[in-house]
């Protein structure tokens, strides 16, 4: 029956541009107003607000929750808080549109339909993203879905929903650094000099790792991987090869440069140090 | 406790006791600003997407004895300057405070962040806001991003307050300075960094680990490694060298001041010698001698003396200012400086005179080198370009 329906009447949009990105930001909103959600409330459910990039990519990078009630055979929706929420929201950043809504929980159930047809009455196309925060599978799964509808002739069957592929790169958590992101508790901000220590220690480590890589090809205890033997060959060759005596005389000029200005700040702050106590020294007329 | 029938009763009472001795006694000092992973992923968002520009936000959260909680927070909108913004504003803000109540968000107000540009948030409004902020809760603090240090690959967030000490000099308008004196109050004194500590609930930790599988490096390594550190030298430099000109104006402003003080101080004493003399040829004519002082005469007018304010904000700025480009140099070099000054309030005068002159003969060792020119440089360039390159390509993957 279902190829029947194929062949005939059931549209399938195409899907191949159809995908999505997730900032950090709005894994942590979810998961904070899942902590937060009212006394016996299963699941909580919100707006999510991004832009749609060039390339038909859903980028998500803010979202709310709306409170809900549901029972058995309906979903009640704060529309009126939804749409305050989102005057607000536009008033700071305009370029954040809806781009859809978010559920915890996993899986899609009867009521997502009712609330991603008030969402598609919004906004074109609207993504809805479930986030398991029960961890029912035993994995913390995101999924991001679109959502058709079915229908024979005029007759309205079901809605469909269609999973999309999601990207959780989250680029801006990586500049915060996963390490104060992932731990419950974290005692104190890395500073400069603790921060460049880390990135050293690692630099230091995949130097190792591809000395040993490439140490264990020469001896024949590893089969050759061309692809990393090019991604290796084109790294070093990126490097401009400098005779020693050039690059000692590079390095130390950029050093003395350095130390130059470090002179500087320093008498400046000697300077002021003096100034102050000038200033507020008694003033003998 | 003598009789046993009054113990419980006894022991409730001191128990109430207990409790309004605890509530009247002094508040705690403020110790730790306990943060929110998503507040912090919050104002990065919102001042890292309208960076250069500075915006400014709400912090909410708990104050919990001598930790400050700060749960969440919400944007404010870029503000225009006229009434009608103005009064929007704080319809804004009433209705996300209502609406985030509505969600169990923590509906309390601990204070504000905003974004500044190098470290330059030392500034008169900043203080004026913190005073207004202050009438309201009795402990508040400002979180400072600069998106232009993250840029580096340093989590640049800073809560600040302003010192008691301060305060209290600020609100009876006494940044004079015999009362700056009295109070032993130096520009060090003006703002307070409170520490910060970062909490994420188990739900959000257990996520991102499940999420973020270990990867050899992240954005802030590539950040930090970057040779590339000409434009953010030129920059502080540039913006020290202004603070300069400022605070030399401001400098110039107390020398004027000085010197009207001491030109009237003269007048007044030529006035009164006029008088004395006068009054002796009154006396010896029989007459009543005039009075000694004239509060008409425009010399007995006092000079208001100029706030000392702008001066301690411009130097706290260059103080900043210093602090980034010598932490800086200091990573860049991947080398100890050979010497280190220990800028400190307590610095006795003998060592103040020591250290400049150690600093004199290090900046003429300096001119040695500054001919070379600080930027352009091509091989900083290339350099530049080589790593950008090989790191980003070659273990990004």
């Amino acid at each position: 029956m279902a190829a029947a329906a194929e062949g005939s009447v059931l549209l399938f949009p195409s899907t191949s541009s159809a995908s999505a990105r997730v900032e950090a930001v709005v894994v942590f909103n979810i998961c904070d107003s899942y902590v937060r959600r009212p006394d016996q409330a299963e699941r909580v459910i919100g707006t999510l607000l991004g832009s749609v990039l060039p390339d038909g990519t859903v980028h998500v990078r803010n979202s709310y929750v709306v409170p809900h009630g549901e029972s058995a055979d309906q979903v009640a929706l704060d529309i009126e808080y939804h749409h305050n929420m989102y005057a607000s929201h536009h008033k700071v950043n305009p370029k954040e549109v809806i781009v859809g809504w978010f559920s915890t929980g996993f899986g899609i159930s009867g009521g997502s339909t009712l609330i991603h047809d008030f969402y598609s009455r919004e906004v074109q196309n609207p993504i809805h993203l479930t986030v398991d925060t029960g961890f029912t599978r035993g994995d913390a799964s995101i999924k991001a879905y679109i959502s058709s509808n079915l229908s024979l002739g005029d007759r309205h069957l079901a809605a469909q929903f269609q999973e999309i592929p999601l990207d959780l790169r989250m680029l801006e958590a990586g500049k915060v650094g996963y390490d104060i992101l992932k731990s419950t508790i974290v005692e104190k901000l890395p500073n400069d000099l603790e921060g460049m220590e880390s990135s050293m220690e690692k630099l230091y480590v995949l130097i190792d790792e591809i000395y040993k890589y490439v140490d264990d090809v020469v001896e024949g205890r590893v089969a050759p991987d061309n692809k990393i033997g090019r991604f290796i060959a084109d790294t070093v060759a990126s490097m401009p090869k400098l005779s020693p005596a050039a690059f000692d005389k590079l390095f130390s000029d950029r050093i003395q440069d350095n130390l130059a200005l470090v002179y500087l700040s320093s008498i400046t702050r000697t300077q002021i140090s003096i100034a102050e106590k000038l200033n507020t020294a008694a003033q003998i007329l | 406790m003598a009789n046993p029938a009054g113990g419980p009763a006894a022991g409730a009472r001191s128990f109430l006791q207990a409790v309004a001795t605890v509530t009247e006694e002094a508040p705690s000092p403020l110790r730790v600003v306990q943060m929110e992973g998503l507040a912090v992923l919050k104002i990065i968002k919102h001042c890292e997407e309208f960076a250069p520009a500075l915006v400014t936000g709400q912090l909410l959260g708990l104050d919990v004895g001598s930790v400050l909680e700060v749960t969440n927070c919400f944007p404010f909108p870029i503000r225009e300057d006229d009434e009608e913004a103005d009064a929007d504003g704080a319809n804004y803000q009433l209705e996300m405070m209502r609406c985030l109540r509505e969600v169990n968000v923590d509906n309390n107000t601990v204070g504000w962040y905003q974004s500044c540009l190098l470290g330059s948030f030392q500034t008169v409004e900043l203080i004026e806001t913190f005073m207004n902020y202050q009438e309201n809760i009795r402990r508040c603090v400002c979180i400072v991003y600069d998106p232009s240090r993250s840029n580096q690959g340093v989590l640049a967030l800073k809560a600040l307050k302003l010192t008691d000490s301060f305060m209290d000099l600020y609100r009876n308008n006494g940044l004079t300075g015999d009362k700056l004196r009295e109070k032993k109050l130096s520009w060090v004194d003006i703002f307070e960094e409170i520490p910060i500590k970062v909490s994420n609930s188990a739900l959000v930790s257990a996520f991102m680990t499940e999420l973020e599988p270990e990867s050899p490096v992240s954005q802030c390594d590539f950040d930090r490694l970057k040779l590339s550190t000409a434009p953010f030298m030129e920059r502080n430099l540039e913006f020290l060298i202004g603070c300069m000109d400022d605070l030399s104006s401001e400098q110039n402003k107390f020398q004027y001041y000085y010197r009207n003080v001491s030109k009237q101080q003269s007048q007044q004493q030529a006035w009164l010698q006029k008088r004395r003399q006068e009054n002796m040829a009154r006396k010896a004519a029989g007459e009543e001698p005039l009075p000694e002082e004239d509060p008409s005469n425009p010399i007995f007018k006092p000079i208001p003396e100029p706030s000392r304010l702008e001066g301690y904000l411009v130097t706290n700025q260059i103080s900043s200012y210093c602090n980034h480009i010598n932490g800086y140099a200091f990573y860049s070099n991947f080398m100890p400086i050979p010497y280190s000054f220990s800028l400190g309030k307590e610095l006795s005068d003998v060592e103040i005179l020591v250290q400049l002159w150690i600093a004199d003969a290090h900046i003429l060792l300096g001119k040695l080198f500054f001919p070379k020119g600080l930027s352009q440089r091509c091989w900083s360039e290339l350099q530049q370009a080589v790593l950008d390159e090989g790191l980003a390509g070659g273990l990004g993957d």
